[in-house]
């Protein structure tokens, strides 16, 4: 049986250190719905994610209160609908938008993700429908979230479809002005993106995938930063050590909350993403676990450093603890939903170049990141250039969720609400890279995907 | 693949009070569990921080309630003892701990 300290040890991590399952997303393929008449598509895909995951929310509940641990999310994601929605005869998608929302209130999921288009080759007529879909369907619906995968480490990045991002993510913004440009919260631009991620906004049910299947992400930086508080004084083998044996008992709880909620619904349990997921909320940082390995602030010089040894050490003890890891798992970094973050970036410490630098050695990238609403589309495409360039070249995924804040300037502030959090506006670049990123075509891939 | 190893001395609960001491606080746990015909396997408490904290492992194989009915009858409990109580499934310490 159990020690009383091993016990007192998991009641901690619950009830002190805000250890929780961020998500359990269902993941549903829609590959079955495709129609020439779209409403009837739209009634199909209505009807399939409303039976698939009518227990879904009863299920999480169900394991919160066996196990006594809080799962935050209920999800769902699907096929990308620009596959699904093709076959119909319609010029634009928005109603499909409208279709998975419907479903996802039906359900009582608080998002689902997959009005989404792999271009990173090239746009077929579906994806170019999608893409232009994407501002009115983050307007006017509340749940759906939507990525576009622009780059590949075998394929190169499609600049054409980079640049109509940057316009994309210009019109989204305008058209949720009145939110802040909230519509950019719930757009993802990828490359090398997973067919498995759990994580909002970013989750897909990819094409290689099953039916149905339950992936699940955990959170726990809380939990970590106690951990790294209690080695203070030790050199990094130690520092590193502790990370891991705590991100194995992180994970363990993915994995068990994953089989149950699999074993409930009677679909087969995919993977766990050990990625580490603040939060807002006081104590649910990762800009705090940075920071309490000896840091003043995030964002000054060694932050690169400290978060690859934490990146790494997740990932090893994250590994052993579950059979199947999959989706990002690695470090987020979202400057608005992390309370560190959001204080290091007021202050001008934590920068975007600073940001780009950490994205190279943790997931995922640029990310909930609110610049001047006056920011171009041609920058904006530089950006998402930038970081898919990384990418690429360093054969892990990458992303852009970025939020020109209509009106706003250097000094104000945004507000999104909820997980989504607060940010300050940050300063970008002034000199042009329109030339640039209109020259049209694709970046070569790399040497490097010349394997076979 | 989705089955979760069951322990073989059957389907077991880890009930842990925390809070400060006082006069009852078995007896009132105790009597709830009693009520849902949960065997109780085993009890042990110590002071930790200076709270008392103790910690019950029951059989709910033969539960005359669900675990809901449980953690609601354990809270109520908890209130009038004025200390926290909860109940989870032994499995969660299981995966945490045990390989």
């Amino acid at each position: 049986m159990f020690t009383i300290k091993e016990i007192m040890e998991t009641i901690r991590m619950v009830q002190e250190e805000k250890l929780d399952i961020r998500t359990i997303t269902m993941g549903i393929s829609l590959r079955d719905c495709a129609d020439s008449n779209p409403e009837k598509a739209c009634q199909k895909i209505y009807d399939k994610i409303t039976t698939r995951a009518e227990k879904l929310v009863a299920a999480g509940e169900e394991i919160e209160r066996e196990f006594g641990i809080p799962i935050v999310n209920k999800r769902i994601s699907v096929t990308p609908i620009s596959i699904v929605a093709e076959a119909s005869e319609c010029q634009d998608y928005v109603n499909f938008a409208k279709a998975l929302d419907k479903a996802a209130a039906q359900v009582g999921v608080n998002f689902i993700g997959g009005f989404s288009a792999l271009v990173h080759k090239g746009t077929t007529r579906g994806d170019e429908k999608l893409i232009r879909s994407i501002p009115e369907a983050l307007d006017i619906t509340e749940r759906v979230c939507s990525s576009v995968n622009v780059g590949t480490t075998k394929d190169g990045i499609n600049m054409d479809a980079v640049y109509r991002m940057g316009q994309i993510i210009v019109d989204t913004a305008g058209r949720t002005a009145d939110r802040d440009g909230l519509g950019c919260a719930k757009l993802v631009v990828f490359t090398n993106v997973p067919e498995d991620n759990p994580f909002m906004a970013g989750a897909f049910h990819g094409i290689g995938e099953p039916e149905c299947v339950i992936n699940v992400g955990v959170s726990g930086p809380g939990v970590v930063k106690k951990a790294v508080d209690k080695v203070k004084d030790q050199d990094f083998g130690m520092l590193a050590e502790t990370v891991k044996n705590t991100a194995f008992k992180v994970t363990r709880m993915g994995e068990l909350v994953g089989r149950a909620a699999a074993e409930k619904l009677n679909v087969p349990f995919g993977i766990v993403d050990l990625s580490l997921a603040p939060t807002p909320a006081v104590g649910d940082s990762v800009a705090e676990v940075l920071e309490s390995m000896g840091l003043e602030m995030c964002g000054t010089h060694g932050t690169t450093a400290a978060l690859a040894l934490l990146n790494d050490a997740v990932k090893k003890g994250g590994a052993m603890a579950s059979s199947y890891v999959g989706g990002l798992s690695g470090a987020f970094i979202p400057v608005s939903e992390d309370a560190g973050m959001i204080r290091a970036a007021e202050k001008g410490v934590l920068t975007l170049e600073k940001l780009e630098a950490m994205t190279c050695v943790c997931s995922v990238g640029l990310d909930m990141i609110a610049i001047p609403g006056d920011t171009s589309a041609e920058t904006i495409a530089a950006i998402i250039a930038d970081e898919a360039a990384i990418g690429m070249i360093n054969q892990k995924t990458t992303a852009v969720r970025i939020i020109p804040a209509p009106g706003k300037k250097v000094g104000d502030h945004v507000e999104f609400g909820g997980l989504l959090g607060h940010a300050p506006i940050m300063p970008v670049k002034k000199p042009s890279s329109a030339h640039f990123v209109k020259r049209g075509g694709r970046i070569p891939a790399p040497i490097h995907s010349l394997k076979n | 693949m989705n089955h979760i190893k069951k322990d073989e001395g059957g389907n077991r609960v880890v009930i842990s009070v925390i809070g400060k001491d006082r006069v009852g606080i078995i007896a009132g746990v105790s009597n709830v569990l009693k009520d849902a015909n949960v065997n109780i396997l085993d009890i042990s408490q110590t002071i930790m921080q200076d709270l008392f904290t103790m910690i019950m492992v029951g059989d709910i194989t033969g539960s005359s309630v669900d675990m809901a009915a449980l953690k609601d009858k354990l809270n109520e409990t908890a209130e009038e003892l004025g200390v926290r109580i909860d109940a989870q499934h032994e499995d969660i310490f299981h995966y945490m701990h045990r390989i």
